[in-house]
């Protein structure tokens, strides 16, 4: 049972590998699709833009709000914006807007795909002269790429304002005096590994909702599935990569 | 009529004047062999059916046909082109020149009518100006007496009209062969009969040549020059619509009651 386990993983695991491969191979060679490749980028990047927003808020605000007791027992309350901005910057934004968009951006895409492949769509495009693969794989991997960092970006930001917030319900910071803190204590290399390890968060969303789309069938039962494990290991992949990341940037001693 | 594997020994001189020839094809699923030493000849302007029970090996002769499978044997030529030969660059120009009508229509729920209708045309012929575009899209629509549905979403049809769109973006190329897979499935008789005879008059205005997969004895009285049956992966019979009915072979028959 355990050995059967162990072969379907290895099996997955080979063949989401040779799967990435075929996305190197193929999409980097002409036909190229960029309209596609935009329209891409406008669902995953701006349509996702209000849900990452307003994580983003509510996580800076509530860790902020959290934060303060421990802070003020030890009398280092004027450390808050500085623990708060280090700890949202390079881990709790980066993954947040991952874990956000795996579950939206993932299952979006695995179901899409999924019902393209039962309702032979994406047939109907080869017929049509299309390398399905590239049209519709090709461009998605690459716009979740894209537009995740981007995302994760906007989601420091606005993390960074709700912590603002978040600091004056019980107590009082001014604007400047935050601000200055919270640049003061943000260096290069908080920032520049965190956004780094967001393209590799975007590319294995991409990819694992791409291949379970991509290879759904039984119907619109496996639609479902597909959908669903894209979610399951998306997330998980973004954990792993991210304990991988930390990792890097430790043993290069970036932060 | 012509039972048995007679049909099985189509002779390469025999090919002269069909726009397909399907030779000693055989496809398998695992331990499923679906077609076993399969071979037919459509001619040119014939509107050839393959009848056969479901799960017989229709939808997927046609999918080989047009190079969607790869069957472990066999040749394949249409349009003088051997297609299990081809690269993709090559297979592409035969598809242009094949349309396919898939059973579950295969509309592109994210685009409009006008855009499902677009797509091949900007795919096969990247020089078209966006009037002649236009114009193809609206001639398209109007063979089908659908053009107010233009900027409607496929969500926002019904099944028959579906129908007709996916048969006007088949057509939309002017293909010099239609393969149809069980056109009128799901349909209402009324509907099914509609979409029959706009088939047949489709294929008479522009002079296409078909196969057309169905088990609808409706569907096929109408539009069938010729019929293969197709059974356990070989071709059982072959004849007219009025000789296979008279036939007294049980199995035949048993599509007829």
């Amino acid at each position: 049972m355990k050995l059967t386990a162990l072969k379907t993983f290895l099996t997955e695991a080979g063949n989401i590998s040779a799967f990435t491969g075929r996305f190197f191979r193929v999409a980097f060679t002409p036909r190229y699709e960029f309209g596609e490749l935009l329209r891409q980028c406008f669902y995953i990047g701006y349509k996702s833009l209000p849900l990452v927003g307003i994580t983003a808020f509510i996580m800076g605000l509530v860790l902020t709000i959290q934060s303060r007791p421990t802070l003020v027992e030890f009398g280092a309350e004027a450390w808050l914006p500085k623990m708060v901005s280090v700890s949202l910057v390079r881990e709790i934004a980066p993954v947040i807007t991952a874990l956000i968009c795996a579950g939206k951006i993932g299952s979006g895409i695995g179901a899409e795909l999924g019902s393209m492949k039962v309702t032979e769509q994406i047939d109907a495009m080869e017929v049509s002269g299309t390398n399905p693969f590239k049209f519709l794989v090709a461009t998605r991997i690459m716009a979740t790429t894209l537009m995740i960092p981007l995302l994760a970006v906007m989601a420091d930001a606005i993390s960074l304002y709700g912590a603002f917030l978040g600091a004056n319900i019980r107590g009082v910071v001014s604007w400047d005096l935050y601000w200055n803190q919270v640049f003061d204590s943000l260096t290069f290399g908080d920032l520049l590994p965190a956004i780094v390890k967001t393209f590799f968060f975007g590319f294995a969303i991409g990819v694992v909702g791409c291949f379970k789309g991509y290879y759904s069938n039984k119907g619109t039962e496996g639609v479902g599935r597909s959908a669903n494990s894209a979610v399951v290991i998306s997330s998980l992949l973004v954990f792993v990569l991210d304990l991988i990341a930390v990792q890097i940037t430790d043993i290069l001693s970036l932060t | 009529m012509t039972a048995g594997s007679e049909i099985n020994a189509i002779s390469p001189s025999s090919s002269e004047g069909s726009v397909i020839t399907v030779q000693h094809l055989y496809k398998s699923f695992g331990q499923n062999h679906v077609l076993n030493d399969f071979s037919l000849e459509l001619k040119r302007g014939e509107n050839l059916v393959v009848l056969g029970k479901s799960g017989s090996g229709k939808s997927v002769l046609i999918k080989c046909i047009i190079g969607l499978l790869k069957p472990e044997q066999g040749t394949i030529n249409v349009l003088g082109e051997n297609v299990l030969d081809l690269d993709s660059h090559e297979l592409d120009k035969v598809r242009a020149k094949v349309g396919f009508l898939f059973q579950s229509n295969a509309l592109y729920d994210s685009m409009t009518v006008r855009e499902n209708l677009e797509f091949p045309l900007r795919r096969h012929w990247i020089n078209v100006s966006k009037d002649e575009v236009d114009a193809l899209v609206k001639e398209a629509l109007k063979n089908v007496g659908l053009e107010k549905t233009i900027d409607m979403r496929p969500a926002e049809l019904s099944g028959g009209m579906r129908k007709r769109i996916a048969l006007a973006r088949t057509l939309i190329l002017k293909p010099e062969i239609i393969l149809y897979d069980e056109p009128t499935t799901g349909l209402d008789p009324i509907t099914g009969k509609e979409i029959s005879n706009l088939m047949c008059e489709l294929a008479e205005k522009y002079n296409t040549s078909s196969i057309i997969i169905s088990h609808d004895m409706n569907c096929v009285k109408i539009v069938a020059d010729r019929i293969i049956v197709l059974m356990e992966g070989k071709c059982y019979a072959t004849g007219t619509f009025d000789e296979l009915k008279k036939s007294n072979d049980e199995k035949i028959k048993s599509f007829f009651e």
